[in-house]
């Protein structure tokens, strides 16, 4: 069970957060002029990282907020959460093999 | 040649307390170079290394393998094994695995247990009769048996099953594949292991791969923790850990990794014979030849490495468990884990070519890729050796995504992402 400090309630159970996967993914300007290559990218591929990964949740059963949190995708240490259109916060670049 | 397994070795053996049994494989140091390297050493990895061998000749290869033949998700599945998926695609590669399933114990000259004890999928909700019916009609116009169960007749085919779940989880009707049914994990990684090692390919454990050597868009080597192999060819046969290597070879894939959990119960006598499914709910379950019930749960919603699971989602498979089965509420379970899947958008595995040269990719099978054991191998490997996708395989290229052509298999697969 992950307990996620949400910025706005506090530390909540993890079945009370929807998620929202990879953060930081801008959506890309002038989508009529995207190409195949760059939707596919958008859209489908993305940083699947074992370590320090950023990631978007939404507290669903709570204040129905999004926010970010920094994860260890191996241990699921919550290493730092932020507000949306914050930078992300310098923590422990950890990658796993 | 290695000394058949029968029931004269059975006895020979016996008379020496079966202390004397030769090693199933050997270990040896990895060579220099290879003609190919297979990295993952679970079932879909040593098949493919045993058909490259058998089918197409090329001895001159390893597989590496981080930890234990079949330690990963080999070893950490529910061992159910099917075909009735929709689409014509993935009709043809699961149906093609099936049938190399019911040869595989005397082709290996191992017994892999497998056990055709029919697979039924309940369905709980009304979208999800609709659906099921749908397949299959589908599944019949590809020629897998398929068959519609009504509510009287699940109960007649599965007596433990309380058909109103208590009230909260009624069924509706299921579907029944009486060819599915389960096989013996391990024994399925060791079987290969040792038809592959007996054609000569090199088994290397303990041996994680830390990267790769790439030069002008072409591999040439495999960095390894025990030192750089070079080859040209590499087949990237994992579960779990496809976005790792992926990193490591400079490109991104279309895959979340995800814990999917399972649990077993203590021995019982035989008491449930066959093999259910319900997807909605997230409560698979049979009986092993041990006695254990063997329960699969959902995946994970969030990403995650960790090889265990999350808690509410355990939860919520006992909880169908208790309410669809009442005989098995006072059941005390011996164990829980789960095992990291790599589940593509469409949940259909990606085989083919990557974008590097020589690397190939036969990974993202989800939750649901020991019953392609054979198949994936067998297609993976006349990939592999002729270095055009096998017609089978093809339609799982990983441009897929880019084309337009997703096989989305979200129904059939099961566990809903």
């Amino acid at each position: 069970m992950l307990l996620i400090p949400c910025p706005y309630c506090g530390e909540r159970s993890e079945n009370e957060f929807g998620y929202g996967g990879e953060a930081h993914k801008v959506r890309p300007e002038n989508p009529e002029e995207l190409s195949d290559e760059a939707w596919n990218d958008y859209v489908f591929l993305q940083k699947n990282t074992k370590g320090t990964y950023y990631e978007r949740w939404v507290h669903s059963s709570g204040c129905r907020r999004w926010f970010n949190v920094a994860r260890d995708t191996l241990t699921n240490e919550v290493l730092a959460v932020y507000r949306m259109g914050e930078q992300p916060p310098e923590v422990e670049q950890r990658t796993y093999i | 040649m290695k000394a058949r397994y029968s029931i004269w070795s059975l006895l020979r053996n016996a008379l020496s307390y079966h202390e004397n049994w030769p090693a199933a494989w050997r270990s040896p140091e990895p060579k220099q170079e290879y003609d190919a390297v297979i990295v993952g050493g679970g079932g879909h990895g040593l098949a493919t290394a045993y058909y490259m061998a058998k089918e197409h000749g090329m001895t001159n290869i390893a597989v590496l393998e981080r930890g234990w033949l079949g330690g990963g998700n080999t070893g950490r599945n529910t061992t159910i094994v099917r075909s009735n998926y929709m689409w014509d695609e993935s009709a043809a590669l699961y149906e093609h695995s099936l049938k190399l399933w019911e040869t595989m114990s005397k082709e290996l000259n191992f017994n892999v247990m497998f056990s055709q004890r029919g697979v039924l999928n309940l369905a709980h909700t009304q979208n999800e009769l609709r659906v099921t019916k749908r397949r299959i009609n589908s599944n019949r116009l590809n020629n897998i048996d398929s068959v519609w169960l009504e509510p009287e007749e699940v109960k007649k085919w599965v007596p433990a099953i309380d058909l109103l779940g208590n009230g909260r989880y009624p069924v509706l009707g299921g579907s029944l594949q009486f060819r599915g049914g389960v096989a013996r994990h391990d024994a399925v990684a060791w079987g290969y292991a040792r038809a592959a090692d007996a054609l000569g390919v090199d088994i290397i454990q303990q041996c994680p791969v830390e990267g790769f050597d790439i030069e002008d868009g072409q591999v040439t080597g495999v960095r390894t923790a025990k030192g750089t192999i070079k080859t040209k060819r590499v087949g990237v046969v994992v579960a779990g850990h496809a976005g790792v290597l992926a990193d490591m070879a400079g490109f991104k894939l279309p895959i979340n990794s995800r814990p999917l959990s399972a649990l077993v119960s203590e021995p019982m006598k035989p008491c449930f014979h066959t093999t259910v499914m319900a997807g909605q709910v997230h409560a698979y379950c049979s009986q092993s030849d041990k006695g254990e019930l063997v329960i699969g749960a959902g995946a994970d919603p969030y990403n995650s490495y960790s090889q265990w699971g999350s808690n509410p989602v355990t939860e919520d498979t006992v909880a169908a468990i208790c309410e669809l089965y009442p005989i098995f509420r006072r059941v005390r379970m011996l164990r829980q884990w789960g095992g990291v899947v790599d589940i593509a958008p469409d949940a259909s595995p990606i085989m083919g070519a990557s974008p590097v040269r020589g690397m190939y990719l036969n990974v993202g099978w989800g939750t649901g890729g020991f019953k392609c054991t054979p198949g994936s191998g067998n297609v993976f490997a006349d990939t592999m050796a002729n270095d055009r996708p096998s017609p089978i395989a093809a339609p799982f290229r990983l441009d897929r995504f880019q084309t337009g052509g997703v096989i989305d298999e979200h129904a059939a697969a099961g566990v809903a992402h």
